[in-house]
Formats: C-alpha cells, structure tokens, sequence
C-alpha cells in the first residue's frame, strides 16, 4: 500500500516536473525572457510536490500509531486497568491483527483487534487522501506562482543545499545512535552491578546468571562475583599485545623495505599481495585460526611437553597479528616515502649508509606517524571480533600464559548476545556495557592515532 | 689505524646487508602467510564442488507403493515411497539382517526418498519396472569417497561402521559409486545435514543486505562528499563532522551490530535477523568509507574545471552538479565497490541482529530472515560433523571469489574510466 502511494507522488513529482517546465517554455515563446532554465521551473515546482508528501508521511510515521493506541485504549481507560495492563492489551490485539499472536484469544483481544484493524485502515485511506490532496493544492499554488520574473533558481539551489547539509549529518547521527544504544543500557547495568565491581572484579562468569523471571524483584546479591570485567580487559590487551608482537616487526620491516629498497616492480607486486592480507573477511581468519594454527600449535607443543590449548590466546593473536600486517605496512610505507628526499640526501652526503640512514634519520622522522598507525592497528586488534570468537577460547580466564585459552570483549558481547535476548536483563546489559567500554577505548585510541598522523603530515607539506 | 677503518667500514657493510635482509624476509613471510592461507583453503574446500552419488537399483513396486491400477498425477504425489526406499537399500545386502538393514539405510542421504520419488514423477512409466537410481551419499561416505575420511580408526570411533565400509568398497568396485559436479551446493538451503547444505539462502540474503546496503549508503554518503568539499564553510562544526567521519571509519564492527540491535531492533521493530536490518547496520559501516572515497576523487578533480564552469556564468551548483561530481564518478563508485565487499565480508554486526538463525528456505525479499555467506561459514565451522569443513572451505572460496572479482571491478572503473590530470 505505502509502496503503491510512494510510486504514485514519485510519478506526480515528475508529471509536476514536466508541466513546470511546459510552463517556462510557453512564457519563452511569448519572447518573455526567463530568470532561470526552464529545468529550473520543473524542480520547482517537483520541489512543492516532494515536501508536503515528506512532512505529511513523517508526521503520519509519528504520531499514527499513538492515536490509534490511545483510541483503542479509551474504551478501557476507566475501568481500573494499570498501565502495563493496558500496554500488554494492545501488544496482544496488534500481534492478533497481524496473525502473530500464539496466546489464548479472549473475544475481549479480539474486539480490540478488530478496532485496531479498523482504525488502521481509516489511518491508511484519510493519509492516502491528505498526502494526494496536499500536493495537488502546493503544486496547484506553486504553478500559479511561477511567471517570467519569478525566482526559481535560487530556491531549488537553496533546497539541494539543505539537502545536502543533512545528508552531511549522517556520520553525526551514527555517532550519537551508537552512543545512544550504548548509554542507557549502560546505565541500567551499573544500577544493578556496581561499576567498582564491574571495573575491579576478578571473577566473569555471565552464564551464572541465568535469565530472570520478570515479575521476580531484582536482587543485587545475586550477581555479586558475575560481572568482574578484569579477566576480560585483560584477555582482550593480552591478545592484541600478542597480535602487535606478530604485526610490528613483519608489518614496519615490510613497509621500510617496500618504502626505501625495493625496485618499483617488486613494490608493483608485492605491496598489492600484501593488502590482499586485508582485505580477507575475519571470518575466514577465524576459520584458519580454529581449524589449522590451533591444532598445529597444540601438537607442536606436545611434541615439545607442554600443554596448549587448542584454543589458545597464542593462535587466535598470532592469526590476528598476521590480519593486522597490512594495515602498519601500507601506513608506515606512506609515511616513510612521505619523509622529504633532503633529509636522505643530507644523510648519504655525511657517508652514512642507506640502514644507517634509515635508522638515524628517516625512522626518528617518521616515527610520529608510524606510530600512529601502530595504534589504529592496535584499535583494530581490540575491537576484532570473530577471529577470537572463533579461535580464542569463551571462557575468561584470568592468565598470561599464551598457551591457556582466554577470552575478549569482543568474543563476550558475542557470547551474550548470541540468540534470544531479554532486555532488561543484566546479563544482556552487560553486553551492552562491554560494548561502551570498547567502544570508548577505540575512540581514544583512533582520535590520538589520527591526530598523530595529521599533525605529522602537515609538518612535511 | 686503516686497517681498523676497513674493518669498521666491513661491519657497516655487513649490517647493511642484514638489514637489508630482516626487511626482504618481513614481506617473504607476510606473502608467505597468504601463500599457506589460499593454499590450505582450497586444498580442503575443491572437494565439496563433487558430490558422490550410489547408484541403487529401485523396483518401483506398485503395490509397495499403495498404488492403483493407472495413478493420476495425484495419487504419484501422495504414494508411500519409503517401503520401496528402504527395500532399495535392504536389497543391496540380500543376507542383512535388521540392524544391518537400517545401517544400509543410512548409507544415503536423508531425503533419499524424494530423490526416489522425483525419479517416478519425471517418468510415471516406471512403474512396476527397475531402474538404477542416483542417490546421494550420506556425509560421511561422501567423506570416504574423497579420501578425507580416516578409515583406519578403530570402529567405535567413527560414524562409518565396517559393514557400511565393506558394502560401500563393493559398490565402488561395480563402479556403482560416482563423483559428480556438485549443483546442489549452489541451489540448496542450509541443512543440518552436510550433503545437502548449500549456500543458496544465505548467498541470497547476502545480496540482498548488499543491495540495502548500497542504497542507503550510497546516495548518502555522496551527498555528504558532495556538501562537505563542495560547499561547506570551514568551522568547527564542519571539523567535527570530519573528525565524525574519521573516527567512525575506524569504530569496530561489532560496535554497529550493538547499534542494530539497539536502535533498530528494540527501538524500531525492525523484523530480527532479516537481510533489511543488516543491511540497515552494514551501511552506517561503509558510510565513511564512502565518503572519504567520494571526497578524495572530488578533490583530485583540478580547480580548473569549477572556475572554467563559474567563468560561463553557472552557478555554484551548476558547477558542481555538471561537472565536478560527473567527473568523479569513476573515483567515487570504484571506492563504494570496496566499501561494499568490505561489509559483504562482515560478519560480527550481522551475528548481533540475529542473523545466525538457522533457516533452511530460500529468501525471497529482503524482509525474509536469511543468513549472510560469512555468517554461513561461522554457522558451519562451529558444527562438529566433518562433512561441514569441506563446506566451509568451498563457502570461502565463493566468498573470496566474489571479493576478488568486485575489486578487480574496482580497479577496472578507476583505470579505464578516471581521467588523468597532469
């Protein structure tokens, strides 16, 4: 129904479109002379056509289903029902309307839903003809409007402006949704687990607590010794600490080598194959990490007498060190060869060597930005997530031993919400809160990283 | 005094060497990383493009079959064809005794029934007649037939057992076992069971997250390129959206997954675990990519062009409109075709919004639940039976073949169609 009304305005607002434009040519040929092209006329007037449709289908998304449900509920608003009564009612007679209902229906549900049905569909046909009565009256007053001296440019202009403006405030809007989505399940967990608990606790055992009953109080004792992130904050650096031990020195030497020594059709065909290492999806690292690096290195190990995990911190860092690889070469090669040919030249001049060079001069230089893409990669190690959901194990062990399975942020928010969840349930919140965590360490961490490497590029331009 | 200068100058020569040397052998071992990854991929993955196949010789009894004399199309349709199933198998071993029967019962697949019966409906003529009939091997035979399955551990640590073996070698040495190209990975659903499992649902699901995906990221993200190198002032507020945009195009996935399932799930009421809503999530993922993209190739374009369009008296708009973004197109569309097999190898965010649901129909819009290629190899590598590994492979070599094939698509829009200014 709402797809039909879409195609229909969308073809109105062409139709307005070609008589705008019909209209500008026909005071052409009185040899009147126009204050703008013809087109200009036609996006006019499909302008006056488009923002009635929009106000009226934002308004009609707004406030319908509020009107509908304060109807529906006025018939029962007296008689003693609570609120959350009331709520569930509608929830029900809307699911029994939609053929989603699985509960017992009472003729009381399926009155309401009847109405409900009723009203939607009076919703529906007096928004068909309020949304198609509007155009026609902005368009009717806007194709009056429009003569010989009329502006038309100007408006259109300032139209596509204003929508580019706010085309431009979507990356502003993903920012406050993800931090909207975070916060107040957030702040719920932290009113059941106290955050010094969560912050300093020692001991993570989510599955311990189970979903709760709804109409059960919630009691705060319950949870004590569940929700202590420790463990996991230091899984999740212990990991990228291995990640970066495996990704620094392949991924600086590599970038140093591809920037100062090697000829341009080595560069032409190695640096490509080397960022093919990123563009692979982490699922299939996970796959490699679970299937291969973890088997090898646990039978590695008990041919050497010790014992690995098969899902150790070792395989599912190392893989991740390799995944981060590109990232620091590719940058740090950036970097290198944005470093200016005087410095190398002045350095060769005084007879020091191309490695002695590099080491005195063009790596002192460049440090700032190489180490700026150290710790984008080290942002991307903490946020990756299914290379340890995979590999790593989901247990959160408090230990250093690479070779002992420990768990991550990531892997946790994962475990927790994978399936069905309950909102409002401190366990799920909790999720939620690792979430905020995480996201705040990456935000610090990308915000100096690309401060870093800003400042280091102006320096040099 | 100079032979101390030679030795000195002997051992920078030396360190420049190795030097020299830690750096070729960095990037040895980072192609060498990616030499073991596709070799170790497709060495256990080209196995499920072939399916093995028993040939069987059915009897389509009619009486077994609950037939009349002259059955309609109907009645083909509603027959019982599980007595002539299961004799089929049974009459492979004349001496089997019970339990042996149903062990040669499990030697196929579990829908070998319907295969039956479609061989019937394709030529209702064959009633009452024999015919060898193609019947899909269960997994682990399947397993066998390839070679990847380890025959020589003891019996009760397999889920093949001697019988099964022994009849399965005579059958192969009648020549009645056969290797085909393996279609119905592509045309099948997910499965619980390995040798009908394919990636045809979320293969599906897959293009249509892409496809939501790119219609909502993209108009958005060049409009935003558009007005932020075109026309914005510089303020602090336009910094900030910069700064936005940066930090966002470095935020980790499952960040996003937390926002989908937040914002659009419980706040929206979107439908869980439908390609709409994954999409939904992937776009606000490629948005800054995009843009960035988008800004990049509008700002390699030469301020010649815009002051030569405002020269003839167009407008700002104009200008723009007609020639700066025409001319940064091949730019901005080969950066959105990265962007896009960046989020069509996502997997966290769509896990989060429940994605993962196991669903074994084909979706037909993007308002079907659906699973997406990635998440179909997460479901499959954490599934225990073996016959899934080789699956998993074969479902990232699909994968993989689609990422290459969209960034060579990439590079073809930016070398063939981007102009070159000198």
């Amino acid at each position: 129904m709402n797809l039909v009304l879409f195609t229909f305005i969308v073809l109105l607002g062409f139709t307005s479109y070609y008589f705008g434009r019909k209209k500008a040519y026909t005071i052409q040929s009185t040899k009147k002379r126009l204050t703008a092209l013809p087109q200009f006329y036609g996006y006019y007037l499909a302008i006056w056509c488009a923002i009635p449709a929009f106000i009226i289908f934002s308004l009609w998304a707004i406030f319908e289903p509020t009107i509908v449900k304060l109807l529906i509920l006025s018939d029962y608003s007296n008689q003693g029902y609570l609120d959350d009564e009331l709520n569930l009612l509608y929830e029900k007679s809307k699911a029994l309307s939609r053929g989603q209902f699985t509960g017992e229906i009472t003729p009381f549900i399926e009155a309401s839903a009847e109405k409900y049905l009723s009203l939607r569909s009076i919703a529906q046909s007096s928004k068909v003809v309020i949304v198609l009565s509007a155009i026609i009256a902005s368009v009717a007053y806007a194709y009056k409007r429009i003569s010989s001296n009329s502006r038309t440019r100007e408006p259109v202009e300032k139209f596509l402006n204003a929508v580019l403006f706010t085309a431009s405030l979507a990356a502003i809007l993903t920012t406050v949704g993800i931090v909207f989505s975070l916060i107040f399940q957030t702040i719920d967990f932290f009113k059941v687990i106290p955050l010094f608990d969560f912050v300093f606790g020692t001991h993570w055992y989510p599955a311990k607590a189970f979903v709760r009953d709804s109409s059960e109080a919630l009691d705060p004792t319950m949870y004590s010794d569940t929700f202590g992130a420790v463990p996991i904050f230091a899984g999740t650096f212990f990991i990228a600490f291995i990640a970066m031990c495996v990704a620094i020195p392949i991924g600086l030497m590599s970038g140093i080598y591809l920037a100062e020594y090697a000829s341009t059709k080595v560069r032409q065909y190695a640096k490509p194959l080397i960022e093919i290492l990123a563009g692979i999806p982490t699922v299939v690292y996970g796959f490699f990490a679970a299937l291969t690096v973890g088997p090898f290195l646990k039978e590695l190990g008990t041919s050497m007498g010790l014992e690995v995990s098969a899902e150790s911190a070792l395989a599912a860092g190392g893989v991740m060190g390799i995944m981060i690889i590109p990232f620091i070469s590719s940058l740090s090669d950036d970097v290198i060869t944005s470093v200016p040919q005087s410095l190398r030249d002045g350095s060769y001049a005084m007879g020091a060597t191309k490695s002695e060079t590099i080491k005195r001069v063009i790596f002192p230089a460049a440090l700032p930005g190489i180490v700026g893409s150290i710790l984008l990669g080290v942002s991307r190690a903490i946020g990756e997530t299914m290379i340890v959901v995979m590999a790593s194990g989901l247990a959160a062990n408090l230990t250093l031993n690479p070779l002992e399975s420990t768990s991550t942020i990531t892997a946790q928010i994962v475990v927790i919400l994978i399936g069905d969840q309950a909102f409002g349930d401190p366990k799920t919140q909790a999720a939620f809160a690792l979430g905020m965590s995480l996201f705040l360490v990456t935000l610090c961490l990308n915000i100096v990283a690309l401060r870093v490497v800003k400042k280091y590029r102006e320096k040099y331009e | 005094m100079n032979k101390n200068k030679e030795q000195l100058l002997n051992k920078r020569y030396k360190a420049e060497q190795r030097f020299r040397l830690y750096g070729l052998s960095a990037i040895f071992m980072a192609l060498l990383f990616l030499t073991i990854f596709i070799f170790k991929i497709f060495s256990t993955g080209y196995s499920a493009f072939q399916k093995t196949w028993l040939i069987v010789p059915v009897t389509f009894d009619a009486e077994l079959m609950m037939l009349d004399q002259n059955p309609s199309k109907e009645d083909l349709q509603d027959a019982d064809y599980y007595d002539i199933a299961l004799k089929s198998m049974a009459d492979l071993d004349p001496n089997a005794n019970e339990d042996q029967e149903n062990e040669l019962k499990r030697m196929v697949s579990y829908f070998f029934e319907k295969e039956i019966k479609n061989e019937l409906l394709n030529d209702p003529n064959l009633i009452g007649k024999t015919k060898e009939v193609y019947l899909t091997a269960s997994d682990d035979l399947d397993q066998v037939f390839k070679g990847n399955y380890p025959r020589d551990l003891p019996e009760d640590q397999r889920r093949v057992s001697d019988y099964q073996l022994k009849i399965f070698d005579q059958l192969v040495a009648n020549g009645k076992v056969e290797s085909k190209f393996n279609i119905s990975f592509f045309t099948n659903a997910d499965s619980r069971e390995a040798e009908l499992a394919g990636i045809a649902s979320s293969f599906m699901g897959s293009i249509f997250s892409i496809l939501v995906c790119l219609m909502i990221a993209f108009p958005v993200a060049v409009l935003a390129a558009i007005y932020l190198e075109e026309f914005a002032p510089k303020n602090r507020f336009t910094d900030f959206i910069e700064v936005n945009i940066n930090n966002l195009a470095a935020v980790p996935s499952i960040v996003f997954g937390l926002l989908g399932l937040g914002v659009l799930l419980a706040i929206f009421q979107l439908p869980r675990s439908t390609p709409l809503v994954g999409g939904i999530t992937l776009s606000l993922m490629t948005l800054p990519t995009i843009i960035i993209a988008a800004r990049a190739s509008l700002k390699a374009v030469p301020p010649s062009i815009r002051e030569a369009a405002l020269a003839m008296g167009a407008s700002r708009m104009q200008t723009t409109m007609h020639h700066t973004v025409p001319l940064s197109m091949p730019g901005t569309l080969s950066g959105t075709i990265i962007g896009l097999a960046q989020a069509l190898g996502e997997t966290a965010p769509l896990i989060l919004i429940g994605m993962v649901a196991f669903v074994n129909t084909i979706p037909g819009s993007p308002m079907d639940p659906a699973a997406s290629l990635p998440v179909q190899i997460y479901i499959w590598a954490e599934s225990a039976e073996r016959g899934f590994v080789e699956k998993v492979s074969a479902c990232i070599m699909v994968l993989l073949g689609f990422l290459i094939i969209m960034n060579l698509f990439a590079q073809i829009i930016r070398h063939k169609f981007e102009k070159k200014w000198s």
